[in-house]
């Protein structure tokens, strides 16, 4: 059963140095707060897996928190490279960064396997590609068929952190818009952590088809009111698109980078400070 | 099917005056938009695709059906976004599913009539990278990644490429095959649903795959290209069609659509 906790303890309770943990949210719901919260507690060897590396894994990689990354697409969406992510691969800087990369459908389906309890999934992708000989994709024929399809390893992770809009007060998960790989991700983890906008009575959408996750699927439910930011949460804020563009200058250069994560994350006791800095406090 | 051009009875003069005030990115903006026919189901990238596919949607197809990774379906942005999952696309949608649904159950399963891709590089056989250039293991550039590229390539019905034509983006060979096109070396798509690549549209004109060799060959330039030019933007001896046609310019209703949605787009995002 979910226990509500401060973000802090959360993180220091259920994420050990070297964990594999996948941090997910498809643009929406990306848990921002916890990512900086892991900066803060320096945390190292971290294995982060996600899709869409976004902005919180280029900071988390900068930060020096990853031994190895797992995903399908690492860009600054719609504005370019993720640089601190980029000067990893490129530069070994700060230090060497190991890399397993997929599709996103390949990244979809290992999830959903690990979910399921099942060891792989079978897609029909990577067919003609060079991935194959990068990651962890093997040809597979369907003993029905004989159609040749590609099995891809379960993925499952030690914790899976995700934010959402609400919880009600026995821990049920309410989320609403892109809603992405989540549920598949929580329900592959050993651990799940869950930062949400509102802890509330009754969740806003009533019927049982609104709640995405049980509270006794969660370990440990946070409130963190715009835990997403730069990302959203849907109803409750909209995405940050100048932060995204701004985040081009901040992270192309090491010092700069290094300069905000020490003003606006280290230099923050937490994500309210975070947001206050930012001149978002207060709302 | 282009739509006529809406100046045809313009003097030559002012009829030239107007073709000059469009831009090489507007032309192919326009052109990528006029290949997706109305009703059609389009499974669209981020981008210059992204663009298009509204830019059709906006004018000549209201009734196609774009859908994003993010698992937007029927979705029908009033501002373009910056990224696959803004709010925008979830509100304006007719429904959202997960991702794992948005792949399985909808582009492998072939519900995706047209995939609009970018990327990095193409080569001649349509083949397209998105990884790394330079060694895999050593990149000089890293670049983003697969995404849903490659099984949109694989699967969608058929895929239409738009990239700026230059001899970095149109290389010999890949230097990393993200997305299959008919191969490195022409063979073909056995494994793959989908057709492919059927038409590479660019900021100077249009390729298509030859329907034997799978070599793109140039099929048309656009108004003021000649052909000598794309050559000189290709990484390798380009193959021409017999008769190459030119490309209606952008009439002004869809110049004045695709400027709209811009500034729009650009006020939303400034924030």
């Amino acid at each position: 059963m979910a226990e509500i906790v401060s973000l802090r303890d959360a993180i220091a309770d259920l994420v050990p140095d070297g964990a594999t943990i996948a941090m997910e949210g498809f643009t929406h719901l990306i848990p921002f707060a916890a990512g900086h919260e892991l900066i803060r507690q320096r945390k190292k060897d971290l294995t982060l897996s996600r899709m869409t590396p976004d902005v919180v894994y280029d900071q988390l990689i900068g930060m020096g928190c990853a031994r190895k990354l797992i995903f399908s697409w690492g860009g600054n969406p719609g504005v370019g490279s993720l640089h601190r992510f980029r000067d990893a691969v490129e530069h070994d800087f700060p230090h060497p960064l190991e890399i397993e990369e997929h599709s996103h459908a390949g990244m979809a389906a290992r999830y959903a396997a690990g979910a399921s309890g099942l060891p792989f999934a079978v897609l029909r992708g990577y067919d003609g590609t060079d991935l194959g000989d990068h990651t962890r994709v093997a040809p597979i024929r369907c003993p029905f068929t004989d159609e040749e399809l590609a099995a891809v390893p379960a993925l499952n992770p030690d914790v899976t952190v995700i934010h959402a809009q609400q919880a009600d007060r026995r821990g049920n998960i309410g989320m609403w818009g892109i809603t992405g790989v989540q549920r598949e991700a929580v329900l592959a983890a050993r651990s799940a952590i869950v930062t949400v906008e509102e802890v509330v009575d009754e969740l806003s959408a009533s019927g049982p088809n609104h709640v995405v996750l049980p509270g006794w699927t969660v370990s440990a439910i946070a409130l963190v009111p715009g835990g997403s930011h730069p990302s959203y949460a849907m109803g409750f804020s909209t995405r940050d698109n100048a932060f995204y563009t701004g985040w081009d200058a901040i992270s192309r250069d090491r010092e700069s980078f290094a300069r905000w994560m020490e003003d606006f994350v280290l230099g923050a006791e937490d994500h309210a400070a975070y947001l206050e800095r930012l001149g978002l406090g207060g709302g | 099917m282009p739509p006529t051009s809406k100046g045809s009875g313009l003097a030559v003069g002012e009829e030239a005056a107007r073709s000059a005030v469009y831009t090489s990115d507007e032309m192919m903006t326009v052109t990528a938009a006029r290949s997706l026919k109305d009703g059609q189901v389009c499974f669209v990238g981020i981008g210059l695709p992204s663009e298009a596919a509204n830019l059709a949607r906006l004018s000549h197809a209201p009734q196609v059906v774009l859908i994003y990774e993010s698992g937007t379906i029927g979705t029908r942005p009033d501002i373009l976004p910056l990224s696959i999952g803004d709010g925008e696309l979830a509100e304006t949608a007719d429904l959202v599913v997960g991702v794992p649904e948005i792949f399985a159950y909808w582009l492998q399963a072939g519900r995706i009539d047209v995939g609009f891709l970018s990327a990095a590089q193409i080569d001649r056989y349509g083949n397209l990278n998105s990884t790394v250039i330079g060694p895999y293991d050593r990149p000089d550039v890293r670049l983003p990644g697969a995404g849903g590229a490659p099984e949109i390539a694989a699967n969608a019905g058929e895929v239409i490429v738009m990239l700026r034509q230059t001899p970095r983006s149109f290389v010999p060979a890949v230097d990393f095959v993200t997305s299959l096109g008919f191969g490195r070396h022409g063979e073909g798509r056995s494994g793959s649903h989908g057709d492919g690549p059927t038409l590479v549209i660019t900021d100077q004109g249009v390729l298509k795959p030859d329907t034997a060799t799978h070599e793109l060959t140039l099929v048309a330039t656009h108004p003021g290209v000649d052909v000598e030019t794309v050559r000189a933007h290709t990484g390798w001896e380009l193959r021409v069609a017999e008769a190459v046609e030119v490309t209606e310019p952008p009439t002004t209703e869809e110049l004045v659509i695709l400027r709209d949605l811009k500034d729009r787009t650009r006020l939303a995002h400034a924030g």
